[in-house]
């Protein structure tokens, strides 16, 4: 059974103050007409909501990535069924990337998440945020910008669903995780 | 038809495909499957890297008893685009030659940690043979045997037509030509049929039809220009020249006037029907040049497809998922 861990309203509130940092961060680094990048399913939820509150710095449309084909464990689990293409609409050579996830856990999809987009090119530089970053990272890597860091325990998987009303879910350990 | 023992061989305990071999016994789902996997991967060819690590690691062997350089160029294209390892293996050219038999050839390309068979051969039966006697970690893929199926060219077949026409349920399908010797039309009446296709059209002359096509759930036609009529897709499929034995046509020049597809044709067809070819095509005899390079031709998208649709094969068959 999964059990509700954060309301709509809550969610849109860490939107909010994650809008404002990454707002901050751009304007610090000179960050010029960045691309934004959402990782399949919630992570390209997250990208549109933060997308609509930058309104006024993004000129480029969103970009949307399935790192399915990245993914480490392929030979365990297979093939997702349900893979939907990766979408960039422009030229990643020489672009400031923001990546959107929903949850960082272990680090993996954010490594696959990098390989498949240095595929596609070469950005200048790729800034990392998420909705929420929890314990448990396996590899070096950080989110630049992340809504909440709470206490899970390491049993618990957190989902979010969507699209039309963002939720936040604990599930039971054997619950399907999606993120990670 | 398909009398080549249990068609479950080629699923694991988990329904997921282990080879791929036939399209009897595979159910609409994983069909599906295999067209929406297909369909993701039709973005790695534009990019600039046309790469994804997915089956990095992997070593893949192509064994082709008959020659076939188009079906074998995709397949290779497919297997490295997956970043896997190909071998390209002539067979006529090397081992058999020799003496050494196929079994022995199959368990030294296992001794080479070979992941995967791309099977080709003129005997109907091969790949299902090469299946039943490979490693348990090893699986096979059909790339034509004999009369008897092609499975993947009907898939990208398919691939093709759900690109144009979206639903199967509504579509009339003719498939014109040289029906008796076709592996690819057997494994297309099969796709259609399990993806429940409208109404499906076999158009040729009676010495290209087998005995058994009444029982395959298609309209048969001698008449071209009626089987045409109402068509929203229409399969040509090469004269298989050199499978012909005896005089079952006249000329090619008659079958041209007969069953050949002009512009005339093409338009007692519904105005927006595509037509396809699975290659490589005798202009003249099967078709006309203005109808294969018109803007109804869809026979150079097929061969892209082919590529994107091999690659979900390879991969789903690679990756064995969970246990059941």
């Amino acid at each position: 059974m999964n059990k509700l861990f954060m309301t709509e309203t809550a969610i849109h509130a860490l939107l909010d103050g994650m809008a404002r940092d990454l707002s901050r961060r751009i304007a610090e680094q000179g960050v010029d007409a960045p691309l934004m990048v959402g990782i399949h399913t919630g992570g390209v939820w997250i990208a549109r909501e933060l997308a609509r509150r930058l309104a006024l710095a993004m000129e480029t449309p969103l970009g949307e990535l399935d790192i399915s084909f990245y993914r480490d464990d392929f030979t365990q689990i297979g093939m997702n069924p349900q893979v939907k293409p990766s979408h960039l609409p422009v030229d990643l050579d020489g672009r400031n990337i923001i990546l959107v996830d929903d949850v960082l856990h272990t680090g993996r999809t954010i490594r696959a998440a990098l390989n498949e987009l240095f595929d596609y090119g070469r950005p200048r530089s790729v800034m990392l945020a998420v909705l929420i970053s929890r314990a448990g990272r396996q590899l070096p890597i950080q989110a630049d910008i992340s809504g909440l860091e709470p206490a899970i325990d390491p049993q618990d998987h957190i989902i979010l669903k969507g699209p039309d009303t963002l939720e936040l879910y604990l599930g039971e350990p054997g619950a399907k995780d999606r993120a990670e | 038809m398909e009398a080549f023992g249990n068609t479950r061989l080629q699923l694991r305990d988990n329904g997921r495909l282990r080879h791929f071999l036939t399209l009897d016994g595979i159910g609409r789902e994983l069909l599906t499957e295999i067209l929406d996997n297909a369909e993701s991967f039709t973005g790695v060819s534009e990019r600039t890297v046309k790469k994804v690590p997915l089956l990095r690691g992997k070593v893949i062997a192509n064994l082709f008893f008959e020659n076939s350089t188009r079906t074998r160029t995709t397949f290779e294209l497919a297997a490295k685009r997956l970043s896997a390892d190909v071998l390209n293996l002539n067979i006529d050219a090397s081992a058999t030659s020799k003496g050494e038999s196929l079994l022995d050839t199959l368990r030294n390309l296992e001794a080479m940690h070979c992941d995967m068979f791309v099977v080709r051969h003129a005997s109907s039966g091969a790949a299902h043979f090469i299946a039943r006697h490979a490693a348990p970690h090893v699986s096979v893929i059909n790339a034509g045997d004999g009369r008897h199926a092609h499975p993947t060219q009907a898939m990208l077949d398919m691939f093709t037509i759900r690109r144009h026409k979206g639903d199967f349920s509504q579509l009339r399908v003719a498939i014109v030509g040289d029906i008796l010797h076709s592996r690819v039309a057997r494994s297309q009446i099969l796709a259609l049929n399990i993806l429940r296709a409208g109404e499906l059209r076999i158009i040729a002359p009676r010495t290209l039809i087998p005995a058994e096509a009444r029982n395959l759930g298609v309209h048969v036609y001698h008449d071209m220009d009626k089987g045409l009529n109402g068509v929203d897709v229409i399969i040509m499929l090469r004269l298989q020249r050199e499978r012909m034995r005896g005089a079952r046509l006249p000329s090619e020049h008659e079958f041209f006037q007969r069953y050949g597809l002009t512009e005339q044709r093409l338009r007692l067809a519904r105005p927006d029907a595509i037509v396809m070819h699975p290659g490589p095509i005798n202009r003249g005899v099967e078709l006309d040049s203005h109808v294969a390079d018109g803007a109804q031709s869809v026979i150079l998208q097929q061969v892209g497809f082919g590529i994107a649709v091999r690659m979900a094969v390879m991969s789903m068959a690679l990756g064995p998922g969970p246990a059941p």
